[in-house]
């Protein structure tokens, strides 16, 4: 009932799902900026969306599939996962850690899939960046324009050992992805420890395949 | 109407005193320093959640599959066209100039020409939306959020927000009409119209969370605060990455 969860909200998600995890392209000159960055991945993967019937009807292999060979190569998902979990990450064993990781990808996957279906003809307005050109981890605030009212995307990068940037954060308006995961989990773990934490994202990702059938 | 807006929060708040006594503060390890009366929230958040999905969402629904798009489109705006006039007072109260004048200029402007407004011709011409209540003015004023609060009916608040509702209401246009038969039912339709507009989100919620309640507190505190920013909250640290340690692999 409140304003946050209106439908803009739910066209930003899955712009939010479309630019973070939809980022394409190949491994660009180490001397991109990070602004151009995510102005050039925002565009790239709008046109392959609007260009894809299937992902229109919330195709759900199709999009995994998307997010793995051209999406992920963009994103630092062990960093989004290891600072979600918190903590107690450094003391997961590398099983764990990798399971985790699995988990919380599926279930941002297919939370969104369904929202990729409601990108139309929205555009992304990259606003200017307020960093120096040396720094390693920038935010980049963006704004997406549709039918109604902007929308506020914001990304956090960082610039990754070979110089490309990478997405290890972002926000609709106002709500940080990490942050929103990091309680949640932190339950989790305290309650049932990491395994537990594991068998619950699963769970979750079980009921939600069910759902969709 | 100020008086009985303010006897409905005593009533309130009386309910709230009650069910703070009988549920107690949430302890232990788990206890959120911005949620203290989680217990009271999450038994309030389960009434809410089950009116939903028995009146309101199925009311919802059929209104969507029945009412004509370019109605539901109208009805939206006439309540966003009554919600900016209170939007022009706000952004004046927290001396925002630019912001004050685009949304005066957008109810005139949807008012006139726009027919009571029906229809949205302000956005066309580039005067934006620039929603805000009282509790984001009282935001802006330094007022601090309080502790977290989900209200029977109204779902999430924080105490600051609750203390702000009652001059939203008593200035709200639809609840201040005086032929009553009216105003039950135009009020009636903007739960329904909100609702409705709901929809396609209301299952990702459920879908994305492991645990709804705390998923949907955690992002209505930040979306508050960033609204009460106007999209620029200060000091917002980055997270640690545990990944980057070297004992991590």
């Amino acid at each position: 009932m409140n304003r946050f969860l209106s439908r803009r909200t739910f066209s930003a998600l899955a712009l939010m799902a479309a630019c973070a995890f939809g980022v394409t392209g190949a491994a660009h000159a180490a001397e991109e900026s990070a602004d151009a960055f995510i102005k050039r991945v925002s565009s790239d993967i709008l046109d392959s969306i609007k260009a894809d019937k299937s992902i229109h009807n919330g195709d759900v292999n199709k999009i995994i599939t998307l997010v793995d060979q051209r999406v992920m190569p963009n994103v630092n998902f062990l960093r989004m996962t290891a600072s979600a979990v918190g903590p107690t990450w450094r003391q997961a064993t590398p099983e764990q850690q990798k399971r985790l990781q699995e988990e919380f990808k599926i279930l941002l996957v297919r939370t969104y899939s369904g929202a990729l279906g409601q990108v139309s003809d929205q555009t992304i307005v990259v606003k200017p960046l307020r960093a120096a050109a040396d720094d390693k981890e920038v935010m980049v605030k963006t704004e997406v324009r549709g039918k109604g009212d902007p929308i506020q995307l914001d990304y956090r990068v960082e610039k990754a050992a070979d110089g490309s940037w990478k997405v290890y954060n972002m926000n609709v308006m106002g709500i940080w992805l990490v942050e929103n995961y990091k309680t949640q989990f932190a339950q989790e773990i305290n309650t049932k420890g990491v395994d537990g934490l594991i068998a619950s994202l699963a769970d979750r990702n079980k009921s939600n395949a069910r759902a969709a059938k | 109407m100020m008086r009985m807006a303010f006897q409905r929060t005593g009533l309130t708040a009386f309910v709230l005193a009650v069910a703070v006594l009988s549920t107690g503060c949430a302890t232990g390890p788990n206890a959120n320093p911005k949620d203290p009366l989680e217990p009271m929230n999450r038994s309030i958040s389960r009434f809410n959640d089950s009116l939903d999905e028995n009146v309101l969402k199925p009311v919802a629904t059929g209104y969507k599959d029945v009412t004509p798009e370019l109605v539901q489109k109208g009805v939206r705006n006439v309540f966003n066209n009554l919600s900016d006039i209170w939007s022009t007072v706000n952004n004046g109260l927290q001396l925002k100039g630019r912001d004050t004048a685009e949304s005066l200029m957008r109810s005139v402007v949807n008012t006139v020409f726009g027919i009571y407004g029906i229809f949205d011709v302000a956005t066309p011409i580039g005067l934006e939306r620039h929603p805000e209540d009282f509790g984001q003015t009282l935001g802006a004023w330094g007022v601090p959020d309080g502790p977290y609060v989900v209200l029977p009916l109204f779902g999430p608040s924080t105490l600051r927000d609750t203390a702000g509702m009652p001059v939203d209401t008593s200035v709200d246009y639809v609840r201040n009409l005086d032929h009553i038969p009216t105003r039950n039912s135009a009020m009636a339709l903007r739960v329904v119209d909100k609702r409705t507009s709901l929809l396609g989100t209301s299952n990702l919620l459920t879908e994305a969370a492991i645990d709804k309640y705390s998923f949907t507190r955690d992002a209505y505190l930040q979306y508050r605060r960033n609204q009460v920013f106007d999209g620029n909250p200060p000091d917002e640290e980055d997270l640690p990455d545990p990944s980057a340690e070297p004992s991590a692999k």
